[in-house]
């Protein structure tokens, strides 16, 4: 209950309205970045990081993670309505969010979204209020060997769930792998796969991959598919934000499953768009809609966009007391942090209460804030879809365009992007998965440090995977999620069906 | 067309005038960029907006200055973008030795070489970090234990491959004849964490990476890789500050001095006078108080070097890293 009396005396911290006035500011900006093209939370974050040099270390911190918010649920907008995820971690809203978004139900889809990432944003926030003093120390647990688990365990659910034939599933993971070992490898030192052009030593970014992947790749098809393209006539409703909100509760397993799965992967190391995949992996195998998942199933938006939300919020706890930061974002603010005076460390919570329960307290102010904000702006986003297509498809190929060059002024990025987008239509007319491509470009090369980082400590022995019980929990669990559909597959094959489903 | 010589000529002499007003030969006309070789949130990116900040607080240059991250490839990504902008003197590169260091070691596409050296100011220390709880209270105990296992069995974590930390780690593996297993992770607080956590045996943090695991007594250092101790300060545990700490050579572990300067550049193909007004800017820079204020913060040593000591400095680095690099057999084939 200590926890709770110092949560009130935040309370009592947050709520002065100059600090109400800056969540308003930030949440704005925030929802202005996530949205626009290019510009994303890390370089909001540190554009408006010098205004905080004058700030008192509290204010200048709400001001910053306000924004953060605000950007996290501005990048589910781009992802719905044009298939153009932001951040990594709003790569899975596509998968259902678009689809929804095109059958004519943008505000449904938006409002599903931003209702369940609240819903996971306050569990993350609860999470960190209970168990603030001790939670941190479950990230220590976590060695290269534990890392490596976790990683397995987000390819795992993620891939074993079928829906494409394991062949294809595999030549996109292996693609993805080779993407992501582009570059200076961090194990050895050596520099990889850069085909001879000296700019790619810096890798393929996430971004450059998936504009062209997701939002050139998608209008390719749209364009040869729907050249006659209807405007959608969606209508903007009002009554439609707060039914979808009231109908939310209908899938509240699915939300706390998904909360429980993003909390977890926040506070371990896995991160938000490891979160995001597993979710929506397992909530495609346990749903007993799963046929109708990636046709705009609202399942399939509220299972990573609450995910997302959780493990991003939970993933703020070890960076204030580890100093490991789980997102770019979060670079920026430690680095903010250090500026103010601050240590983030162990002894933050002890020496700068205030600093930190200030914080709390924010975050559920500032969750608020910016749920109720972005809620107002459903209905002028949705307005977007109503633009016919001759028009918006331009406007896509700029987004993608100026967002693929602002990534590191580069003019290979996009020609990289443009690149990506014919591989994007090559995969969709193939059928081939787009997902594990992604999830092997963001966490591959992570994966591989981990276990090659497991292989110096164990001498190249594999038995360092089950050496400790954690490891091997994590590890048994992912072999068994990733069989799993094969053998039920099989002893649903030996066994006759009761009955046939649709 | 005959207008232009008379254009040029004013142009000219106007630029004479202005040049005499400012006493220097060269001003910037546009927005400066500021490159830093690393994330957002690290030593060199602190380092590049330390800079920004003071430059712009005291207002020493007219024009509007923006800080680029360029991290990719440790580094090498800012580097082989300021050898694209040859002659360019709106680009300033932010960096550490692995500008020459590098190049060594991975085929990267540029040297230092390709670069106008402007400056060295700051040397950010190196230390022996053990976890709290371990049984060695100083570096002989310790290097005992090391000794006393097999080789390979003593985890050293680090920053990077081939960079700084392993190269001290292999000076320290000769000094001492031993012989610890080096595990790269992609940055010192990430190594931190992995000793507080006990899957590591230690590590070889800048102070500034590891204060606040030090604070929250995950970990301690055994000692300093600097000739004298680190200077006098507040607390930083409830009875140490790092002047408490020895030396490495007083506890008997031979490496005299081992630092990371943290140095600034210009692409190559510039003038000398624009050379000399980076120069110039940045001595002006470090004689603000918010300059030694960042000092102490970090933990680091002021420094300055330039011209030919920068030169030196660079040379004999150079020989230090290249004969571990022949050693361990990093050393790339050109």
């Amino acid at each position: 209950m200590e926890n709770l009396e110092a949560l009130m005396h935040g309370f009592g911290i947050a709520l002065s309205g100059n600090h109400i006035f800056l969540m308003l500011i930030g949440v704005l900006l925030g929802i202005l970045v996530g949205v626009l093209p290019g510009l994303g939370a890390p370089n909001g974050v540190s554009l408006l990081l010098p205004l905080t040099f004058g700030m008192q270390p509290v204010s200048a911190i709400i001001l910053l993670s306000s924004m953060y918010w605000g950007a996290l649920f501005g990048g589910s907008v781009t992802s719905i309505l044009f298939n153009i995820p932001g951040e990594p971690s709003s790569v899975a809203t596509t998968f259902d969010g678009y689809p929804m978004a095109r059958d004519g139900r943008p505000s449904t889809a938006l409002a599903t979204a931003f209702g369940s990432a609240a819903f996971g944003a306050l569990a993350g926030v609860v999470l960190i209020t209970l168990s603030a003093s001790w939670v941190a120390q479950v990230a220590l647990a976590f060695g290269p060997p534990e890392y490596f688990a976790v990683y397995f365990l987000a390819f795992a659910s993620f891939v074993g769930m079928g829906g494409s034939p394991p062949v294809k599933t595999l030549v996109s993971l292996a693609i993805g792998f080779a993407l992501a070992a582009v570059g200076i490898d961090t194990v050895s030192g050596s520099v990889r796969l850069t085909m001879g052009i000296d700019e790619m030593v810096k890798g393929v970014s996430f971004v450059v991959a998936v504009m062209g992947l997701f939002g050139i790749g998608e209008l390719l098809i749209a364009v040869e598919e729907e050249f006659h393209v209807k405007a959608i006539s969606s209508k903007v409703e009002w009554r439609e934000v707060f039914r979808t909100l009231a109908g939310l509760p209908r899938y509240g397993w699915a939300l706390l499953r998904s909360a429980a799965i993003g909390c977890w992967m926040g506070i371990t190391p896995g991160g938000p768009t490891a979160a995001s995949f597993m979710s929506y992996g397992i909530a495609k195998r346990l749903s007993p809609r799963h046929a109708n998942f990636g046709k705009g199933e609202p399942e399939g938006i509220v299972a990573p966009e609450a995910a997302d939300h959780a493990a991003g919020t939970s993933a703020l706890l070890p960076m204030l007391s580890l100093g490991i930061p789980g997102s770019a974002t979060a670079a920026v603010m430690m680095g903010g942090l250090m500026i103010w005076g601050l240590n983030p460390g162990p002894m933050l919570f002890v020496e700068q209460k205030d600093f930190v329960w200030g914080l709390i307290a924010s975050m559920y102010l500032g969750n608020v804030v910016a749920v109720v904000l972005v809620l107002l702006t459903v209905p002028i986003f949705a307005a977007l879809m109503r633009v016919p297509f001759f028009i918006i498809a331009p406007v896509i190929v700029i987004i993608c365009t100026v967002g693929a060059y602002s990534v590191s002024n580069s003019y290979l990025d996009v020609m990289l992007m443009m690149g990506f987008g014919v591989l994007g239509y090559l995969f969709k007319k193939l059928h081939y998965p787009l997902a594990p491509l992604v999830l092997a470009i963001v966490i591959g090369d992570k994966a591989e440090d981990a276990f090659r980082q497991s292989m110096l400590m164990s001498k190249g022995s594999l038995g360092i995977f089950f050496a400790k019980p954690l490891v091997t929990t994590l590890i048994l669990l992912g072999a068994a999620l990733l069989l799993m559909p094969t053998i039920w597959r099989t002893i649903g094959r030996m066994m006759p069906r009761p009955e046939a489903r649709p | 067309m005959s207008r232009k010589p008379t254009f040029a000529a004013i142009a000219f002499g106007l630029a004479i005038g202005f040049a005499g007003a400012a006493h220097a030969a060269w001003q910037p006309a546009k927005p400066i960029e500021f490159i830093a070789t690393a994330g957002p949130g690290g030593g060199t990116d602190n380092f590049a907006r330390a800079v920004q900040n003071i430059i712009t607080k005291y207002k020493l240059v007219d024009q509007p200055i923006v800080v680029v991250n360029k991290a990719g490839g440790s580094g090498a990504e800012g580097y082989t973008y300021a050898k694209a902008m040859a002659a360019d003197p709106y680009k300033v590169v932010f960096g550490t030795s692995n500008a020459w260091s590098q190049p060594l070691v991975s085929k990267v596409a540029y040297n230092y070489t390709d670069l106008t050296p402007i400056a060295a100011m700051v040397q950010d220390e190196f230390l022996l970090w053990v976890k709290q709880d371990a049984p060695y209270q100083n570096v002989q105990d310790f290097l005992k234990a090391v000794a006393a296992k097999g080789p390979g069995d003593f985890k050293m974590g680090g920053a990077q491959s081939k960079d700084t930390d392993e190269t001290l780690t292999r000076l320290i593996d000769k000094a001492a004849k031993v012989k610890f297993v080096y595990i790269p992770f992609k940055s010192g607080a990430e190594a931190a964490v992995q000793l507080a956590g006990g899957h590591i045996d230690a590590h070889v943090n800048n102070p500034s990476e590891s204060i606040g695991q030090w604070k929250g007594s995950t970990q301690r250092p055994l000692c300093a890789f600097s000739p004298q101790r680190l200077p006098d300060g507040p607390k930083v545990t409830a009875t140490q500050n790092w002047h408490d700490i020895p030396t490495c050579v007083e506890s008997g572990l031979a490496i005299p001095q081992f630092q990371q300067p943290r140095t600034v550049w210009l692409p190559g193909k510039v003038t000398a006078d624009q050379a000399a007004f980076y120069v110039d800017l940045m001595k002006k820079v470090q004689a603000t108080p918010e300059w030694k204020e960042y000092i102490e913060r970090t933990s680091q040593t002021d420094t300055f070097l330039t011209g030919d000591s920068f030169s030196k400095f660079i040379k004999e680095d150079i020989e230090r890293t290249r004969k571990v690099a022949v050693d361990e057999g990093w050393l790339i084939s050109n």
